[in-house]
């Protein structure tokens, strides 16, 4: 936005991080080489400048990480809840003490703005680290009688596009339950679950409890297949999550997956128009659209569709993209080279389809991955952009006349992780919700997370809960 | 009609006026009210009528989308999370001081006090010629002739607060009365308290026609600003119907507060009065000012504001013509920060003149 009154740039200073030249795998309570030695190169996506090099993970270092967890599980689920929850909080402190750090590096390794690192990412993590640890003394009120037990060592597989997040997402309620973790880290951001292995340790908390594995696809696929392991937890693509059902079943793991999604954020005409236009840009492009439950389906009643295509054209004309690290900085990059071709493959498969594209004038930075913020009208549900989950900045606009068009059009999808309702009416978000087959619904707000709440999926979009009361479920033995 | 600000933009052409039916569903949803066809070159027109009846302004008022408060006050603290820094702080507070309405409202103003800050508003930093004027004084009316004097010579507006500011509780003939009396000792524009009983008790179209007339006793030269007091009026709604109807009745500017009683202005309710003065130019081709004012006393708040008007209604209300800070201790905030932009160090309360 040429502008008169031009933000000056606003650097948050990356001082405050000191990554090393190279990192291990952390197993039982120490940094180590992979056992064939293998290496990748973690890079950040603003700029493709490797960042660190890192131990990849193969085979004999999820067998050797699972016999660790497997020997701390013992002290460890007979520690008293109170015991536990004493490290959960010092983590969750510990947290908070480094958030500006931890909130730097992960801008830097995921590409992601330092505004949403800052006021998102790192506030619930701590918060999620803090709320699991209030429960780790009260699992016998949790409802699943008294003196639930925990299930054993987890391997938890966690993606990219919210490191740290589902990073506490899924070691907060293990650990709180009693279980001990072997987590792998997406292959492009494994920096923030290398710190997390320091704040372990800072911590206190005892060897082989936290193990954290770098790695690639076929490091994932060993730890789910490992025979010891007890419980299966995993956050990424359907493809992936398909996979690892097959792989699971006929053993007596529990599993959770938490896939993908293609939600329907619906506005009524009776909704706050200037409210609801923000809940779409924050629908879609917080995290430039790279998350599961993004509204990536604007369903607009059609009285009103013009209207509010004109507000959310003007407004997403003030996003600002470039620098992660600006403090002003709206759009940040897409993580990796491989989504940026996938969304742009999609997208060019919308056009092909006869969608209308627009995207406001915005000069994208030379180096990097980047991907201006899109919107497709003329869109039907017959569409590519209207059905395939494409994790990008790109919104597909739909109309509909009456509210039970806006439901079946919501619900005429594989998935079922997210909706959202907009309208000044109390009745009708009761109404509707109730008839939406989706995990979560919003109403007149979009993309609010918080510890106590249960999040998961219907139909592709997974099964299991994970947050709240309902969290706890999954690493019980319940 | 522009003043100290110039020299911040020196080439700048007038605003343009974009084109109307933006917020067209107003127009829809109203002109079965209304008798003008509905292609009306301008909707100006439309809108003049909605003001036609008791009733049909009632509608139209309700009939506006509603605010979710939630939503509205978490854009607002978004946008306060806007980093200005270097080169975009100091045009910042040169537009901020640019746009303050230096005001003093005080049972004990005296003449000389308010030459000491006609005084002040003209050269507000002596040390530094370069420092812009403010934008006006804000007195009352019995003080516009002292103010007008005090400021003579220099492109520096006097303000008069009006209609029995700040409760607006007096018969119609004694707040025009009010109005008239500082009209004719040179002020050059009026800022009205709105009647919020009449709002809250429903009686819009009183308080419309008492803007009206207020705005015809202004007559051409003197520029109208309507206060709601946001405070009193307590919802968003209410905030934004206010808004419109102050709009339709004619008001140049819209005014947040009095700042004289417990809530003022905040970014939550100026970000909602900037979002009506964007959409009734869209619609009506009519730009109205806002004026946020009470509670305002620090630079980082008055760029935080700036930033919601370069963000909610655009650069063309950049301007002091179009947007005011009603405040006076901000004024010796923005002085210091100015110093220490242009020195590097803080100076003290002791470098900047008190008034």
């Amino acid at each position: 936005m040429a502008s008169v009154f031009a933000y000056a740039p606003a650097p948050e200073s990356r001082s405050i991080v000191d990554i090393a030249p190279s990192y291990g795998l952390f197993i039982d309570g120490e940094f180590t080489d992979a056992a064939d030695g293998k290496v990748f190169k973690t890079v950040s996506p603003s700029s493709e400048e490797v960042l660190s090099e890192i131990a990849q993970a193969g085979e004999a270092d999820v067998d050797r990480a699972v016999k660790a967890a497997r020997k701390a599980f013992e002290k460890w689920s007979a520690l008293p809840g109170s015991e536990r929850a004493k490290y959960l909080f010092r983590i969750a402190r510990i947290i908070q003490e480094r958030s500006r750090e931890l909130a730097v590096l992960e801008t830097l390794d995921n590409g992601k703005p330092i505004r949403e690192t800052r006021d998102a990412d790192l506030p619930l993590v701590a918060a999620h680290f803090f709320y699991y640890a209030g429960w780790a003394d009260k699992l016998d009120h949790a409802g699943y009688g008294a003196n639930p037990r925990p299930l054993g060592v987890a391997g938890q597989v966690i993606p990219w596009n919210f490191p740290l997040l589902m990073l506490a997402w899924k070691i907060a309620p293990a650990l709180a339950t009693g279980n001990t973790v072997v987590l792998k880290p997406a292959e492009t951001t494994p920096l923030s679950a290398l710190f997390f292995a320091d704040i372990c340790r800072q911590a206190g908390l005892p060897k082989g409890v936290v193990n954290i594995l770098p790695g690639y696809g076929d490091a994932g696929a060993a730890l789910v297949a490992h025979p010891d392991v007890n419980k299966v937890a995993f956050t990424g693509s359907t493809a992936v999550g398909k996979e690892i059902a097959r792989t699971v079943a006929g053993t007596r793991k529990k599993v959770t997956l938490e896939l993908g999604g293609k939600g329907a954020n619906i506005v009524f005409d009776d909704a706050p128009i200037d409210q609801a236009v923000e809940g779409i840009v924050n629908g879609i492009f917080f995290n430039q659209g790279q998350v599961c439950c993004a509204g990536s389906r604007l369903l607009v009643q059609e009285s009103i569709h013009d209207e509010l295509l004109d507000s959310l054209k003007r407004r997403l004309s003030t996003l600002r993209l470039g620098d992660p690290l600006d403090k002003n900085t709206d759009i940040g990059a897409i993580n990796s080279e491989e989504q940026l071709s996938r969304i742009t493959s999609l997208v060019e498969r919308g056009e092909a389809e006869g969608a209308e594209r627009w995207s406001p004038a915005c000069d994208l930075p030379e180096s990097g991955y980047w991907f201006a913020p899109t919107l497709f009208t003329n869109v039907t549900q017959a569409h590519t952009v209207a059905r395939d989950e494409i994790f990008g900045p790109v919104l597909s606009v739909l109309t509909f006349r009456t509210p039970d068009e806006a439901v079946a059009k919501a619900n005429n999808t594989p998935y079922g992780l997210s909706a959202g309702i907009w309208t000044e009416k109390g009745s009708r978000i009761l109404a509707v919700a109730n008839k939406l087959r989706a995990g979560v619904v919003w109403s007149n707000t979009f993309n609010k997370f918080d510890p106590t709440s249960p999040f998961g999926g219907y139909k592709e979009s997974g099964f299991g809960r994970e947050g709240g009361r309902h969290g706890l479920e999954a690493y019980l033995d319940v | 009609m522009k003043n100290s600000a110039d020299h911040l933009f020196p080439d700048r052409p007038p605003p343009p006026i974009p084109p109307h039916g933006v917020y067209s569903r107003y127009a829809r949803r109203y002109a079965r009210l209304v008798t003008m066809p509905t292609n009306a070159p301008a909707a100006a027109h439309a809108l003049k009528d909605v003001a036609a009846s008791d009733s049909t302004l009632r509608r139209f008022l309700h009939g506006l989308p509603g605010v979710d408060a939630v939503g509205l006050e978490a854009r607002a603290a978004s946008l306060g999370t806007r980093s200005i820094k270097t080169t975009a702080k100091a045009y910042a507070i040169d537009l901020a001081i640019s746009m303050v309405d230096l005001t003093t409202l005080e049972g004990a103003d005296t003449p000389g006090k308010v030459r000491a800050l006609g005084a002040k508003a003209v050269r507000p930093d002596p040390t530094d010629r370069s420092t812009p004027s403010t934008a006006a004084v804000c007195v009352y009316p019995d003080m516009v002739a002292t103010a007008k004097e005090a400021v003579a010579g220099s492109s520096v507006k006097v303000a008069s607060v009006a209609t029995a500011f700040p409760a607006g509780r007096a018969a119609l003939s004694v707040k025009l009365a009010d109005v008239r009396d500082a009209v004719a000792a040179g002020a050059d524009e009026i800022d009205m308290v709105i009647d919020r009983g009449a709002f809250l008790a429903g009686n819009y179209m009183k308080v419309y026609d008492e803007i009206t007339a207020v705005k015809e006793a202004c007559g051409t030269t003197a520029r109208l600003k309507v206060i709601f007091e946001t405070g009193e009026l307590s919802t968003y709604d209410n905030i934004r119907r206010a808004s419109w109807l102050g709009m339709l009745a004619g008001a140049d500017f819209i005014k947040t507060s009095t700042g004289k009683v417990a809530v003022n202005a905040t970014p939550a309710n100026t970000l909602l009065m900037l979002e009506a003065v964007r959409d009734f130019r869209a619609q009506t081709g009519i730009q109205v000012g806002v004026k946020p004012a009470g509670g305002i006393r620090t630079s980082k708040d008055a760029v935080k504001f700036l930033v919601l008007v370069n963000e909610t209604a655009g650069e063309d209300w950049l301007d002091n013509h179009w947007f005011r800070f009603g405040a006076s201790s901000l004024l010796n905030d923005l002085l210091m920060q100015r110093q220490k932009l242009a020195t590097g160090r803080y100076s003290g309360p002791d470098y900047v003149t008190v008034d």
